[in-house]
């Protein structure tokens, strides 16, 4: 095992400043022990509660205000300047955490359960979302974590789940009775991309009616706010309730397996069966398999993640720990190209630096086309080489690495730099090229652009 | 050529702390520009001040020999990119020191740059530079010393105030990184390939290096005319090191140079009589051309003294000359001058300052503070 491997590959990159020696797997250990599920930065985050009831009152003064657009524009800021904000906190965190282990695995949950910001709703809730659902459930159980994600009203304004209605339930009737000519009823978003994304996979093994069956069970998950007061709605406006007036009565077989629980016991039952399923086992397997060891990985990797998934019932630490011990992920060779977001992290790192309030870090992530939490499709961004190794992205790199060389070259000397970020790593040739380099800048841009730094 | 015919005042070391609280020399304020122009990747100073008449110039410079610059004197002329600084030179307001380096005597541009920025003997001494001290001993002045780039350069950098400025709009020309990066993805078949198409692409919709020259100069005039602006600032020229293709890229890095020089000369307006700019590099050349259509990292370079403010149109020198015994190790042009003494000169005669209290108070180890007899 060695210090370079675990922080580049593990970890979030190397911070030159940082006296976090690497001697053995203690490393990993003292991380779950530390680990803040909230650390400063996002400490006077405001809540999703708070969002969701900012946006509410903005979609009302909109309907209010229809052709005068002076009077809620503040009020669209407020929800614009969130999303911004997170944005920024996510990037301090990263740059400065003294657990960068498992803050690499809050972004690949956080991606594995990808909402988009490209969704209007979603925007502002989005940093909430990795806040609330994804932290404190990283070093938890994939059922509680999985379950934080389901309830979370990111989600669930994101796939749709809020809209969907039984058809049989009391207000899918009446719903049916007072608008006969609209479609209303089930919306089988979530439900879908549970299965195929989040826990079973492509091919593990349901059929459409067992989609069509899970999302009658989800039937009754959504956001309380405060306007289906004739439904019975108790719930806080903002917090995830269950509705039972919009929940499609009657039970379940999912994929063979009856599931008689009534209410929201039924797809709490139901994401449970499939958060535990050894498709799931091997869909999470596959994956982390895939961000540790490779675009390919070795099957050994992959079963040796699955069979830990399985024996430990789900419990993530048991499985980080299969994931460290296998000398499948610790070959010599670099076996991940960076996503955008990886490298500017780690570029920053480099640097040294301790705070990153200079940064717009919306543009610069636009501009590496990766802006945070705003994937194309709910898969989340790729975690393959040739998502990321193209001719324009690597332009701008290249130019960012240069920007980024010219705004924190100040104490650096990349002839030292280089060898305490990439150690064995660095290839003579890498070596050669950035002590010829004809001025601090353009050494440090190199270093940064080189092979050896776009990879870990 | 001038000849040697300095008055020469004492070298010895520092008596004072560079970091001791400064004080003004200066009786009171002036209206002096002062502007550092730094180049960065070691400028070729044989090809910028010609020596034409040295008898070996030809031979060592083989096909990179320039022929047709303008003729500063019976031994020096001027690259022909340089027009607007050969018209300043024939109205005496452009002055060229060859042979002349900081006490660096090593090829590293990191290390070399550092202490031609910090003023120091060894790199990485200190974390401040050379202008952040002058600027203490000078009258404080109604705006802030500015540096026109994203950060503040280790020369302005230190306990004294100072500010800097970049504008986005003007086009970026890190032609050299670009040109670098293929070089370093020779052994990587995968990002060589990406990479030759996107600069194929990147080359298709570009039509810069001209204009933001003049845009750079006309914002730096702009800037030091006003009447409560800076009076003192530093650019940064990239794109030096011409290991190879040197001709066509020293033809344009000059261009530019000089392009920004006519732009901020004509924004300064009557301020331009006030102005003095020092145009220097971190070490020079390999007196040579190398086996690639270049030259390699060397010692001893030339300095460029530009302005209204000085008593200009020399070339001061004690020459070495180009024979092979002459060649500072056997490879490069060889230093005669203190840069350092050169720099302290100016700032002195700019600034009403004894030239020597000048280098007391702003270098590491005291220069030879050459007095050209003018």
């Amino acid at each position: 095992m060695d210090e370079i491997i675990a922080k580049n590959r593990f970890g979030l990159g190397i911070n030159p400043r940082d006296n976090d020696s690497f001697q053995d797997m203690n490393w990993f250990e003292k991380q779950t022990q530390i680990y803040e599920a909230k650390p400063t930065a996002i400490k006077s985050s405001p809540n999703s509660k708070e969002i969701v009831r900012q946006y509410l009152e903005v979609q009302e003064l909109k309907r209010k205000n229809k052709d005068n657009p002076q009077i809620f524009k503040k009020e669209a800021k407020i929800l614009r300047d969130i999303y911004l904000s997170e944005t920024n906190n996510r990037l301090n965190i990263s740059v400065t955490t003294n657990t960068p282990f498992i803050e690499r695995l809050v972004h690949f949950w956080s991606n594995h359960f990808a909402v988009s910001a490209d969704k209007i709703e979603v925007r502002a809730l989005a940093g909430a979302y990795e806040n609330e659902a994804i932290r404190p459930n990283v070093l938890g159980n994939f059922r509680d974590l999985i379950r934080g994600v389901v309830t979370h009203p990111a989600m669930l304004a994101y796939l749709d789940q809020i809209q969907s209605i039984g058809p049989n339930s009391m207000a899918g009737q009446r719903r049916a009775k007072n608008n006969p000519d609209k479609e209303i009823g089930l919306n089988e978003n979530l439900a879908r991309e549970i299965f195929e994304l989040h826990t079973l996979g492509v091919n593990g093994g349901y059929t459409q009616q067992d989609v069509t069956e899970f999302a009658r069970a989800l039937t009754g998950f959504t956001i309380a706010n405060g306007k289906r007061k004739q439904f019975g709605n108790s719930g806080e406006i903002g917090n995830f309730v269950f509705e039972p007036l919009m929940h499609e009565p009657g039970s379940r077989t999912i994929m063979g397996k009856k599931f008689n629980q009534s209410g929201a016991d039924q797809g709490a039952a139901i994401l449970e069966f499939a958060a535990s399923h050894p498709s799931t086992a091997k869909n999470i397997a596959t994956k982390l398999a895939r961000h540790f060891a490779g675009d390919n990985p070795p099957q050994t990797l992959i079963d040796k993640l699955k069979q830990s998934f399985i024996s430990s019932n789900g419990d993530l630490k048991s499985i980080y720990l299969t994931l460290i011990k296998a000398p499948e992920c610790w070959v010599t060779n670099n076996v991940k190209f960076k996503t955008s977001w990886e490298w500017l992290v780690s570029s920053l790192r480099a640097m040294g630096i301790d705070e990153t309030s200079r940064i717009e870090t919306p543009t610069v992530l636009e501009n590496l086309g990766q802006t945070s939490w705003q994937p194309k499709s709910p898969k989340g961004f790729d975690d393959i080489e040739d998502a990321w190794a193209a001719p324009d992205a690597l332009l701008r790199r290249a130019e960012t690495a240069n920007l980024i060389a010219k705004y924190f070259d100040a104490p650096l000397n990349p002839n030292q730099l280089a060898p305490k970020l990439l150690g064995n790593h660095l290839s003579e040739h890498t070596k050669i090229a950035i002590s010829r380099a004809e001025s601090i800048q353009s050494g440090i841009a190199l270093l940064l652009i080189s092979p050896e730094f776009l990879r870990r | 050529m001038q000849r040697r015919k300095f008055l020469q005042i004492g070298a010895g070391t520092l008596g004072l702390s560079l970091l001791a609280p400064s004080f003004s020399f200066a009786n009171e304020a002036n209206d002096t520009r002062f502007i550092f122009i730094i180049q960065r990747g070691a400028a070729d100073g044989l090809n910028i001040v010609i020596p034409y008449a040295d008898p070996n110039y030809r031979n060592i410079r083989k096909e990179l020999a320039i022929e047709n610059g303008n003729k500063l004197d019976g031994t020096f002329a001027l690259h022909p990119a340089l027009q607007n600084i050969y018209q300043l030179y024939l109205q005496k307001q452009a002055s060229f020191v060859h042979a002349t380096a900081s006490p660096y005597r090593e090829r590293s541009h990191f290390d070399g740059q550092n202490i031609l920025e910090g003023g120091f003997t060894r790199a990485y001494e200190l974390d401040n530079g050379w202008l952040n001290r002058f600027i203490g001993i000078i009258p404080k002045q109604k705006s802030e010393p500015i540096a026109f780039m994203q950060t503040i350069p280790l020369a302005m950098r230190g306990t004294n105030s100072v500010t800097s400025y970049a504008p986005s709009n003007i086009p970026d020309a890190n032609e050299d990184l670009m040109m670098r990066i293929s070089n370093l993805y020779e052994n990587d078949a995968k990002l060589y390939d990406l990479w030759l198409k996107a600069e194929a692409t990147r080359n298709m919709g570009q039509s810069i290096s001209g204009q933001g020259a003049a845009a750079v100069g006309k914002m730096v005039g702009s800037f030091l005319a006003k009447p409560d602006g800076p009076r003192i600032a530093m650019i940064e020229s990239q794109g030096w090191d011409t290991h190879s293709g040197q001709n066509n890229r020293l033809n344009g890095n000059l261009k530019d140079i000089d392009t920004a020089i006519g732009a901020m000369k004509t924004e300064l307006g009557d301020a331009w009589g006030k102005t003095i700019i020092i145009i220097a590099t971190e070490f020079g050349r390999t007196a040579h051309a190398n086996g690639t259509g270049g030259t390699d990292h060397g010692t001893a370079s030339c300095a460029m003294i530009l302005g209204g403010k000085i008593e200009g149109g020399k070339v001061h020198t004690d020459w070495p000359g180009l024979a092979q015994s002459s060649l500072y190790e056997g490879r490069d042009l060889k230093p005669t001058t203190d840069l350092f003494g050169v720099i302290s000169y100016y700032l002195g005669k700019g600034f009403n300052i004894e030239p020597q209290k000048v280098a007391q108070n702003i270098f590491a180890q005291v220069p030879n503070v050459k007095m050209f007899n003018a």
